[in-house]
């Protein structure tokens, strides 16, 4: 499969995306995005780049299957167990200052992270006063974190995950096991409102005093994680807190200077003022 | 021939950290190519890695949007895939598993090869899959050059066997030989 997308060629097919169908991914970054193009011609059998600008521009179908293939919606439950438990001990406590708790999970996927979120909120007391905003830019993404539904295949490592994290209780409490799959229970879910937003072209639209968006920023371009950095400060209180993927930075961004660092490792940050 | 690379980019996975080590351990100070390793981890565990394949030198585990440097040493981080972007810095990115492996070799010789074109040198040692062979032959397929370390004398030589199977072009050398290639570079 050694089909190569010219630059030239990668511009056409963002620019048939953006306006036809209003998803922008100039900014995002290419070695990522070419490679799942390519894959997704490999996938749906298509000889050309010719022929997949062509069927972009016909068959509007294509592109929602075009989207949901080249938008990467790998998750886990207490991905990386350790920054779990700094929000735990760091995070949380200061949180539970504030009589009521708002929190954005921007580029939830599937909700894998946010029940996460749930469950540690819950584990201290906090979830009955917490609003959590879980977005994503990916409308199919969105229909399956609302039902709460995940494969049973996957509960043995989450649980794993879980107990690494600092997790004291009996992991299957959090969720009811039928056939290959399990509901998450209700009660941590009834605090989760799942709505699209798009980082790239949509705004601010409440206060928060966290922000997790874990590795999203990896898929974007110097210029949008800027960009993007901009509208989580906007959209943070003041002293709210920032965390990122383990292996993104904030120490190429123009805005650094306006976060201080709470953990260097698990990339939790603070808005100074 | 002074310089014929500009990176260097060496996969393992099973039998490959000993080998690994003892490659590293004579790539010399004045080095300019960048060396990129991919090693197959553990996911969701922290550990060391780094310190373990060398006592001498700094291996860097790249963040997202670092610049390529000469003289350095880097190291795919766990549960990540590594790639290069045509600026030369590095991108992370948490696809899906590829090969059953994240990180992929596969990934990052493929990307290397996109990048660095003729002036790629990969290398693949001993492992008990096929990741990376597919990669190792795009390196040659863009005019750079593929080694694997001989099937005969790697702990699992599924990995260097099939990229041997999978392409034409792919050298087929030994510890020793390749530890000069290496030193040959500067």
């Amino acid at each position: 499969m050694k089909e190569v997308i010219s630059n030239a060629d990668f511009l056409d097919i963002i620019n048939i995306v953006k306006l036809q169908y209003g998803y922008d991914f100039t900014g995002y970054a290419q070695a990522s995005i070419k490679r799942r193009l390519l894959r997704f011609m490999g996938h749906m059998g298509l000889e050309s780049v010719f022929e997949l600008k062509y069927r972009l521009v016909n068959d509007q179908d294509f592109f929602s299957r075009l989207i949901q293939y080249i938008t990467v919606n790998v998750t886990e439950m207490f991905r990386d167990p350790g920054f779990y438990r700094s929000l735990r001990e760091q995070v949380l406590p200061k949180l539970a200052a504030y009589p009521n708790i708002k929190i954005w999970h921007a580029g939830c996927s599937t909700g894998e992270e946010v029940f996460s979120m749930a469950i540690l909120l819950e584990e201290a007391g906090l979830l009955s006063r917490t609003k959590i905003y879980a977005t994503d830019l990916n409308p199919a993404n969105l229909e399956r974190a609302e039902m709460g539904i995940l494969p049973l295949d996957n509960m043995k490592d989450f649980t794993q995950n879980y107990i690494l994290s600092g997790g004291l209780a009996d992991f299957s409490n959090y969720y009811t096991a039928r056939y290959d799959n399990v509901l998450i229970k209700k009660e941590l879910r009834r605090h989760i409102a799942f709505f699209q937003h798009n980082l790239v072209t949509d705004k601010v639209f409440n206060e928060f005093q966290l922000i997790c968006c874990r590795n999203v920023f990896i898929y974007f371009n110097r210029e949008l994680q800027n960009s993007v950095l901009q509208l989580f400060f906007d959209s943070l209180s003041s002293r709210g807190y920032l965390a990122m993927g383990l292996k993104e930075t904030m120490r190429f961004a123009d805005i650094h200077g306006k976060f201080e660092t709470v953990h260097a490792y698990h990339k939790i940050y603070r808005r100074i003022e | 021939m002074k310089n014929r690379f500009d990176v260097i980019t060496i996969g393992g996975s099973a039998g490959s950290l000993l080998v690994l080590t003892d490659i590293l351990d004579v790539v010399p100070h004045h080095l300019a190519a960048p060396v990129i390793i991919v090693l197959h981890r553990l996911r969701n565990v922290q550990s060391e890695m780094g310190r373990l394949l060398s006592s001498k030198r700094r291996i860097i585990e790249p963040e997202d949007k670092e610049p390529v440097k000469e003289h350095c040493i880097y190291l795919a981080p766990q549960n990540y895939h590594l790639l290069i972007e045509a600026e030369k810095t590095f991108m992370l990115d948490y696809s899906e598993l590829v090969n059953y492996s994240r990180p992929s070799i596969d990934m990052t010789f493929s990307s290397a090869a996109d990048v660095y074109g003729p002036k790629t040198l990969g290398i693949l040692l001993s492992g008990a899959n096929k990741d990376g062979a597919a990669g190792l032959c795009q390196i040659i397929a863009a005019g750079g050059r593929g080694i694997v370390q001989d099937p005969e004398t790697a702990a699992f030589e599924a990995m260097p066997q099939s990229a041997i199977e999978m392409c034409d072009g792919v050298q087929i050398l030994s510890i020793e030989d390749i530890k000069k290639i290496i030193i040959g570079e500067t």
